[in-house]
């Protein structure tokens, strides 16, 4: 049988995956990829618990961050893109222009 | 009436702006004559009031507004006109409406011209505020007010060097106004005690409520509360020992010191006196009121003393001032109030005289103040030469003139309280008065021209100066002959103070005596100095005359002992308590900042990713934070 704590170890793992894709990738791509899977860890664990309590808040609330997640990535993108005419790479050790 | 109160008040403070808004540009004359004329406003509308007063009006109470209210703290700004302040009143304004015009031809020269109106005119403004207040907080004011216009004004020449005792006697303008305004606020402290003192224990600081109040208080709080303020009255009036601010500040331009530091704000204490008489005239405060009198007597004596030997012109009158004010002081202790008034009065006439009369000769011998270097400017300048002898006859005491009639009724009082010791030492003031007074005009005009060495060339003053002197000459004169109805008029509101009948048998004799001291101080002058001068190298190196020269060594010993010492621990208190205490942990924090901010100015790379490895740290840190506070809570 499958229960709540399943769902919040992949949850929790999902997260970690996306952590250490945000600290450790250098392409600012990647960097978006990781933060949409840290998105959704928090998704999963949303509708587990939403789940688990019969309440329907968590559920909804799962909604509200992919709607957020979708226009963050249509923003993101087009913004990605200009950087990306403009500089070439989407490295960002190559992107470093305001060293203290 | 009223509205002759707010001009009497208003117009000096008119004129303050109106020469302030030129204060920075080349000299204009019309600032001075439209100065002039404001004051001379002022002046009309205080003499109105006098004669409405004299008339039988009542005293005339206007309150502009509700000037600070705190809990129970209530302070009107309020005004009265009542026989003392408007005495006060002619007086200030009557004496500064002369000094303005004068400056006018005084100050011809000097490229801050409309600056030095503007001083003078916020100076008779806030001593009006002084005397017309009707609490003691608006006193206070008007108190600060003229330190402040007095402290403007004896440093008005502020870029003057300092130079060594050896080439000039004198002082730097700007030391002797810090001087004088240090001097004062240490007396104002006092006097401040002792407002607090009355405030704390009537409830209120409007005088009608506070003298109403005085029966009903403690004997401890009356003597607490007379002392404090008489402290702020010697002060303000240069009594013993706080009195080395008066002849110091002779280093500002010589209207100032006639106007300032001989008529006006000098005589602010024995206003005080005057005005808080409910409080001074009480049983339980009588052993202060007599030590009042003996101080004032003390100081008439000392300060004619140094009078006697001293060479600076503007010294030896300021030092008369402050023998003069000694005797007003003695006339005030001993209960004598409206003769203290009225010596006040008449003093103002005179001496702002003798001091213009002074400027005049100043101003011919090229600022030289040295009267063994004058002699024989009698040929040059007769007028300055009358008019300086008409003041300094009135100051010597001899009859007809005002000084005459003021100074003798203070030395009766003297004799008629029974305070024989004080008589004494006043008539024998009197005789030195008339010595020094009479030294310094024949050293001046008479005998030898000594000044023809120095390559001078003296000339006379201006017409229009000369001719604005001529009210105080006037007044000097006769002032002595309004004694009857002044007394008449002031005791409506100041207590009366007869002669016993004893004394009025003796008045001729006591009269005479102080008559005849008094011209054997001129007879003894004239012998001197009457037909030039004759050094005595025996006489001047006596130690009498080397202790009086020196000013019995008081201001070496006040620089000695108390501002060497004070300079020593200030210094100290600089190296070690500021600089190693105050100062090191000021820094210590500005480094620890520094510090930090260097080391970690290193994070900023500009590279995202080593932005989001940091933000990692810090959410982990607030995870274990969130952890441990989970754990111990």
């Amino acid at each position: 049988m499958i229960g709540l704590s399943h769902y919040l170890i992949i949850s929790g793992i999902l997260f970690a995956i996306g952590l250490v894709g945000v600290l450790r990738r250098k392409n600012l791509l990647m960097l978006f990829f990781a933060t949409e899977i840290m998105l959704n860890a928090a998704n999963v664990a949303f509708a587990a618990v939403s789940n688990y309590y019969h309440d329907l808040t968590g559920q909804m609330f799962a909604f509200f961050i992919i709607a957020v997640a979708a226009s963050e990535v249509a923003v993101g993108l087009g913004l990605l893109i200009v950087l990306y005419k403009k500089f070439g790479t989407l490295d960002l050790d190559d992107l470093a222009s305001m060293k203290g | 009436m009223e509205k002759y109160v707010y001009i009497a008040l208003f117009a000096p403070l008119v004129s303050s702006i109106f020469a302030a808004l030129f204060g920075m540009s080349s000299k204009k004359n019309f600032v001075g004559v439209i100065a002039s004329l404001l004051l001379a406003t002022s002046f009309m509308a205080s003499a109105t009031l006098a004669s409405y007063i004299a008339e039988g009006g009542a005293a005339i109470h206007v309150t502009m507004m509700e000037w600070i209210g705190a809990g129970d703290l209530m302070i009107p700004f309020g005004f009265m006109v009542d026989h003392v302040s408007v005495t006060m009143m002619v007086v200030v304004t009557l004496v500064s409406t002369v000094v303005h015009i004068y400056s006018i031809g005084y100050m011809d020269h000097d490229k801050s011209f409309n600056r030095f109106f503007s001083y003078l005119s916020a100076f008779v403004f806030s001593m009006l505020v002084l005397v017309m207040s009707d609490n003691f907080a608006g006193l206070f004011i008007g108190w600060e007010g003229v330190g402040v216009c007095s402290w403007l004004l004896i440093g008005f020449w502020y870029h003057k060097e300092d130079v060594s005792p050896e080439v000039n006697p004198s002082i730097s303008p700007s030391w002797a106004a810090n001087e004088a305004f240090i001097v004062n606020r240490i007396a104002d402290l006092a006097m401040l005690v002792g407002i607090f003192v009355l405030y704390w224990n009537t409830g209120s600081l409007q005088y009608d409520v506070v003298f109403a109040e005085l029966p009903h208080l403690d004997t401890a709080i009356l003597t607490t509360a007379a002392i404090a303020l008489f402290i702020g009255a010697m002060g303000k009036s240069a009594q013993f020992p706080l009195h080395t601010w008066l002849t110091d500040a002779m280093e500002g331009p010589t209207p100032v010191s006639a106007l300032i530091h001989a008529a006006t704000m000098v005589t602010a204490g024995v206003f005080l006196v005057i005005r808080a008489n409910p409080l001074y005239s009480m049983d339980a405060v009588s052993d202060v009121s007599y030590f009042i009198a003996a101080l004032g007597t003390f100081v008439a004596f000392f300060a004619a003393s140094m009078a006697l030997v001293n060479r600076d012109l503007k010294r030896i009158i300021a030092y008369s001032t402050l023998s003069q004010l000694g005797y007003m002081f003695a006339a005030a202790g001993l209960g004598a109030y409206w003769i203290a008034l009225f010596h006040l009065a008449a003093h103002a006439f005179f001496k702002a005289l003798l001091f213009l009369g002074a400027g005049n000769v100043m101003h011919a011998m090229h600022d030289e103040l040295d009267i063994f270097k004058m002699g024989g400017l009698k040929q040059s300048m007769r007028a300055t030469y009358y008019y300086m002898g008409i003041a300094s006859i009135a100051l010597a005491g001899i009859p007809p003139f005002a000084g005459f009639f003021s100074k003798d009724a203070i030395i009766e009082t003297a004799f008629n309280e029974g305070t024989l010791i004080l008589w004494i030492m006043l008539v024998v003031t009197a005789g030195m008065t008339a010595f020094y007074s009479f030294r310094q005009v024949f050293l001046t005009f008479n005998g030898d021209h000594r000044y023809k060495e120095f390559g001078i060339h003296p000339h006379e003053m201006y017409k229009f100066v000369l001719v604005a002197m001529s009210p105080l000459a006037l007044l000097a004169m006769i002032a002595g002959f309004f004694q009857g109805s002044f007394q008449e008029f002031i005791t409506k509101l100041l207590p009366n103070y007869e002669m016993s009948h004893h004394t009025h048998e003796l008045v001729y004799y006591l009269g005479g005596l102080v008559l005849v001291v008094a011209v054997s101080g001129i007879a003894l002058a004239w012998k001197k100095y009457g037909n030039g001068l004759k050094r005595d190298e025996k006489c001047e190196n006596s130690f009498i005359y080397q202790l009086l020269k020196n000013q019995y060594y008081i201001p070496h010993f006040y620089a000695e002992f108390i501002s060497r010492p004070y300079a020593l621990v200030s210094e100290m208190m600089w190296r070690n308590v500021d600089m190693k205490i105050v100062d090191a942990t000021v820094d210590a924090i500005a480094h620890i900042l520094y510090f930090s901010g260097d080391k970690t100015r290193k994070m900023q790379t500009g590279n995202l990713s080593h932005y989001l490895n940091w933000m990692g740290v810090g959410f982990v840190l607030l995870l274990i934070v969130a952890a441990i506070t989970t754990v111990i809570g």
